[in-house]
């Protein structure tokens, strides 16, 4: 019996989450796999790049040969109604949605961690690049993770204080090839396993046809025109377009353009050229504040409009009713509703928002 | 993984090897390893051994020796009844008709659908109460001109329901048609006699009782129609080819030797564990429901359904509390479906889901049985919260704004 406390893992049948459980094995934690059965189309549930049976099996033998118990659990209708269920409504809303992040609040950091409580366990952890600390006010921080390239912080800025407390990052103090080193080391055959991408539940399909299956009426072609009315092309359903998109609008020109705007009730995109594109003001709803409680006054940050995106420094302006207004030092060109917007100070990650 | 600290209670699902048991096969691996085809004295020995474990089997259900048949398990015995008489009794007579009951194991329940998909058998379900018991009068109703085989469990593995089965018995014998039971589950604590009770087949899989896994028996009643599905060097009379695991045979036939003898007692010790078991969820535990028959069940079986609950991951709190059970609809990965059987007893699926068997054995005792009750209530509590998860509220960041 180990004498630290028992902590949950979140396994995928992955390198990161395997050297996640590796690592707390060796720190003497009472580990327990836990995996999720999450929700795929009928017929492409081996697919899924979460919890194809491979994985299930893989992320088994990783259990097995650290000596850990393994459990699956099923969570397919949660996963159905609240996260692909909200996907869907963005896009018929117009808006981009993220996913992961629905998940990470609603599944794992809700179903899963009071799974894990329940399970006795102390902590839930994960194999996310970011970091959690005690601040000097006693107050839990979220850092971004160690490896630039890998951080994982914007998913993880909606989650709270009572969360963060119940949790275990293992990984954000590593780069992503020492993580894979330590998978070598440790003998795990998911060592030079390929990193994952997109989105699960589209099992390794593009997100368009899935779209034209649920949500036709987002997926009907239309026209393309400039600020001005000008007819300059046929788009193929808005759904599949992004703000700020410039490949693929499938008319010639002389001059790159952009997607600046999609016009739902007319089922008409808008394009423009470069200068017609950048916006400096953004206003963002349904904010999270990792301390647990929203800043009064407007203050300088650095902030993440996209997973991928690079910091921007920009002014935040807190609103009433969890909204709040970031203001950018340069216009931006991707800003995209249904996006979260993350906010910074240097390594710390304060919080976020949804891009109205 | 730690299993010294865990308290076992899935005995149905399998059972220790009986330290006795294990004596008894080990000089069969290394010391007396012949073929028992062989013609030399290493094979003479080995073959004695099989005969003699044969003879031992026979004993145990008051059968002749030479109605004994080694398979590779309970799954396979069950397979070759079906498989075997559904396909020799067309053969010789035309009968392409089979009655079975809805709450057989899925080896006769798959063998019985694919008879029917693929080699145009009519499959017909007898009824059961809401027990799971097989009304014999139903049998007797149901059995037609061409009926090629009647197969009734002995005892349900999920809800440990015991049937009728010397009754069914009877009947069939008194239309001439066969008769076969899964008693895969029942040997371990009813003593079976397949002259008293009318069985022409009767499947046996020892790692139920105290055997090793991996071997078990048909038995066939002389003169029962029955072609071989696995051919090869005929062995067991042809009836079964590949070459006989000696000593796991031997294991069998010793296991079956001392569980049949010792049944009464073993049942007496567990029956009064079981009753408290089941006494005190039924009181203690809201919307929970018993499963299977209140008196005419398994000695060592309790199984439950709590409605609104998640039996898997109910399964994996007890487990992360040190309590092996098992859930009616087993499955590793989390992929959880109804079982038929307890659908066919009439339970919706809010019900069927939130399932549960306890099953006890040789190594439980009653202080065992109070620290399964001490903290089952508030496991089926936490249960139902996972359920609802999906249907909480979350304020933010799932919704576009």
């Amino acid at each position: 019996m180990s004498d630290k406390p028992r902590v949950v893992v979140g396994m995928s049948g992955g390198v990161d989450s395997s050297v996640t459980a590796a690592l707390l094995v060796k720190e003497g934690y009472d580990v327990t796999g836990v995996m999720l059965r999450l929700w795929s189309e009928a017929g492409s549930e081996k697919f899924n790049r979460c919890c194809t049976p491979d994985s299930m099996a893989q992320a088994r033998r990783v259990a097995a040969g650290l000596g850990i118990p393994f459990y699956v659990a099923d969570v397919k209708s949660q996963f159905r109604e609240r996260v692909v269920e909200s996907f869907l409504k963005g896009y018929a809303e117009n808006i981009t949605p993220n996913p992961c992040l629905v998940c990470n609040k609603t599944i794992r950091w809700g179903f899963l961690l009071d799974y894990a409580l329940s399970l006795g366990a102390e902590y839930f952890s994960t194999g996310h690049y970011a970091q959690i600390a005690r601040g000097a006010s006693g107050l839990f921080e979220l850092r971004r993770g160690a490896d630039s390239r890998k951080d994982q912080s914007y998913v993880l800025s909606v989650l709270s204080q009572e969360q963060l407390s119940h949790t275990l990052l293992p990984l954000g103090s590593f780069t992503k090839p020492a993580v894979r080193q330590m998978a070598r080391d440790n003998g795990l055959e998911v060592a030079e396993k390929a990193d994952s991408q997109d989105l699960c539940f589209l099992a390794g399909e593009d997100y368009r046809p899935f779209l034209q299956r649920y949500i036709p009426e987002v997926s009907q072609p239309g026209p393309i025109l400039d600020s001005q009315g000008k007819h300059l092309g046929e788009h193929q359903g808005l759904a599949f377009y992004t703000i700020g998109q410039r490949k693929g609008l499938g008319f010639s020109s002389s001059e790159p353009y952009f997607v600046i705007n999609k016009r739902l009730e007319e089922n008409t995109l808008i394009v423009g050229v470069k200068g017609d594109l950048g916006r400096s003001e953004l206003y963002a709803g349904g904010a999270t504040w990792i301390s647990g409680s929203a800043p009064v006054d407007a203050f300088q940050a650095l902030v993440k409009i996209r997973y991928r995106a690079e910091d921007a420094p920009a002014k935040v302006t807190p609103l009433s009713d969890g909204r709040f207004r970031v203001n950018f030092e340069q216009p931006k060109r991707d800003i995209t509703a249904g996006q979260a917007v993350v906010i910074y100070q240097d390594e710390l990650c304060l919080g976020g928002g949804i891009i109205e | 993984m730690e299993t010294s600290t865990k308290i076992y209670m899935d005995y149905a699902a399998t059972t220790p090897v009986d330290a006795k048991v294990l004596a008894a096969m080990t000089p069969y691996f290394s010391s007396f390893y012949g073929n028992p085809s062989s013609i030399h004295v290493f094979g003479q020995v080995a073959e004695s051994a099989l005969e003699n474990a044969r003879q031992v089997v026979a004993e145990a259900i008051h059968a002749r020796a030479d109605e004994i048949f080694f398979t590779s398990g309970g799954t396979e015995s069950d397979n070759l009844a079906l498989r075997g008489v559904a396909l020799a009794m067309r053969k010789k007579t035309g009968a392409d008709h089979l009655l079975v009951s809805p709450v057989e194991h899925p080896a006769v329940s798959r063998t019985a659908r694919q008879l029917a998909e693929d080699f145009g058998f009519t499959v017909e379900n007898l009824p059961v109460d809401h027990t799971g018991q097989v009304d014999p009068g139903e049998v007797a109703a149901r059995i037609r001109t061409n009926t090629a085989l009647v197969s009734v469990i002995y005892a349900n593995n999920e809800i440990g329901t015991i049937n009728p089965v010397a009754q069914i018995g009877a009947i069939c014998r008194q239309q001439g048609i066969p008769f076969h039971t899964d008693a895969v589950q029942a040997a371990a604590y009813l003593t079976i006699d397949v002259q008293a009770a009318c069985i022409d087949l009767l499947s046996l899989g020892s790692h139920k009782f105290y055997g090793p896994k991996g071997v078990g028996v048909l038995y066939v009643r002389k003169g029962t129609p029955i072609q071989p599905i696995q051919t090869g060097g005929s062995q067991e009379n042809g009836l079964r080819s590949g070459t006989q695991n000696i000593p796991y045979i031997v294991g069998l036939a010793e296991a079956l030797r001392l569980t049949q003898a010792e049944a009464t007692q073993r049942a007496v010790r567990l029956v009064p564990m079981r009753d408290r078991l089941i006494g005190e969820i039924l009181e203690v535990i809201d919307d929970s429901r018993l499963t299977g028959h209140p008196v005419q069940r398994l000695p060592n079986h309790a199984s439950f359904v709590f409605n609104g609950v998640d039996g898997n991951a109910l399964i994996t709190l007890l487990d992360a509390a040190g309590f092996a059970c098992s859930s009616g609809s087993a499955c590793k990965t989390g992929n959880p479906q109804p079982s038929e059987v307890l659908t066919s007893i009439g339970f919706e699926p809010s019900w069927a889901l939130g399932s549960l068997r306890v099953t006890l054995g040789c190594d439980t005792i009653p202080a065992h049985v109070d620290n399964l009750l001490k903290v089952l209530p508030g496991m089926v509590s936490r249960g139902r919260r996972m359920v609802s998860h999906g249907k909480q509220v979350y304020p933010t960041g799932d919704k576009p704004q």
